[in-house]
């Protein structure tokens, strides 16, 4: 198998909030009528994450997983296990009408780190970022760019955007996070 | 700036994480319909000063098209709802035609 490397390969920044990219990240796309039996229990049986409500991400043993619309998630996980995983949710899936995609190798992911995690995305997206809490995932924009984003705690932000615009979208963060750019200080 | 709430996601998303659709519940006429009925369906708009139903899509967010109840004139934003139907919910029309009792309603 060819050596897999993440978009920017851990590129970081240190600003006013630490900016890095997360490296290889599992993600998996699933798509399939949420409410359903089905799909709640083959996302507990490969992730251990309950079903995540309406704009929520949940966290379970080997994963987390998010709401991307009424009928999508995204099951976040170990790089090296994403493809086993997809089998796994597929053949538990099984006749449901269903979509499961290992889609790791299509997304840059990045940390933003700090107190001022959220003023830093805030600059860059039209979301309410001081609304958001860890738990709440809010898929929205940043700058020209689609973008999604989570809190893994109160000063870590997570930011899941195409690879195709890596480079691009961590020139912004870096542009955010720039010493002097605070804005409550 | 215009905010709609995406009736699928629950959140308030602006006008820059939107895509306008034009006019809402538009009646197609495709194959073996007149002529008439064609263009009307092509090229005729309400384009009201006032009430107006539009359609609306999500497309940074969740991606789905939903409708949109606002006013042309106040840019008032009255209601959104799903896609899945062919005319807006009555409770909706009721408390527009509570509002403005001079509007002619839907239709």
């Amino acid at each position: 198998m060819s050596n897999a490397v993440s978009a920017l390969q851990g590129a970081s920044f240190d600003g006013y909030c630490k900016v890095e990219e997360a490296g290889l990240t599992g993600m998996i796309a699933l798509r399939g009528d949420l409410s359903s039996a089905g799909v709640a229990n083959a996302v507990k049986a490969v992730t251990g994450a309950a079903m995540p409500g309406q704009g929520e991400v949940t966290e379970g043993a080997k994963g987390r997983v998010g709401w991307m619309s009424p009928d999508e998630l995204l099951l976040i996980v170990d790089h090296a296990e994403a493809p086993g995983i997809v089998e796994a949710a597929t053949k538990s899936l099984g006749d449901a009408h269903s979509l499961v995609v290992n889609v790791s190798d299509a997304r840059a992911v990045y940390r933003v780190k700090g107190a001022a995690c959220r003023e830093v995305i805030a600059k860059l997206t039209p979301a309410d970022t001081s609304v958001m809490q860890p738990g709440m995932l809010r898929r929205t924009r940043i700058a020209q760019i689609p973008a999604a984003f989570y809190l893994e705690d109160d000063e870590t932000a997570v930011l899941v955007c195409f690879r195709s615009v890596a480079q691009y979208a961590f020139d912004l963060l870096k542009d955010a996070a720039q010493p002097g750019g605070e804005i409550f200080k | 700036m215009l905010i709609l709430e995406c009736p699928y996601c629950g959140v308030m998303a602006d006008e820059t994480d939107l895509h306008g659709g034009g006019e809402a519940h538009l009646k197609r006429f495709g194959p073996g319909s007149s002529d008439d009925e064609f263009e009307t369906y092509l090229f005729h708009r309400k384009n009201p000063k006032g009430v107006h139903f539009e359609r609306w899509r999500h497309v940074s967010g969740c991606g789905k098209w939903f409708h949109a109840a606002r006013n042309t004139m106040t840019l008032e934003v009255y209601g959104t709802y799903p896609a899945q139907t062919t005319e807006p919910p009555k409770e909706l029309v009721a408390k527009i035609k509570k509002k403005h009792p001079e509007w002619g309603g839907y239709e």
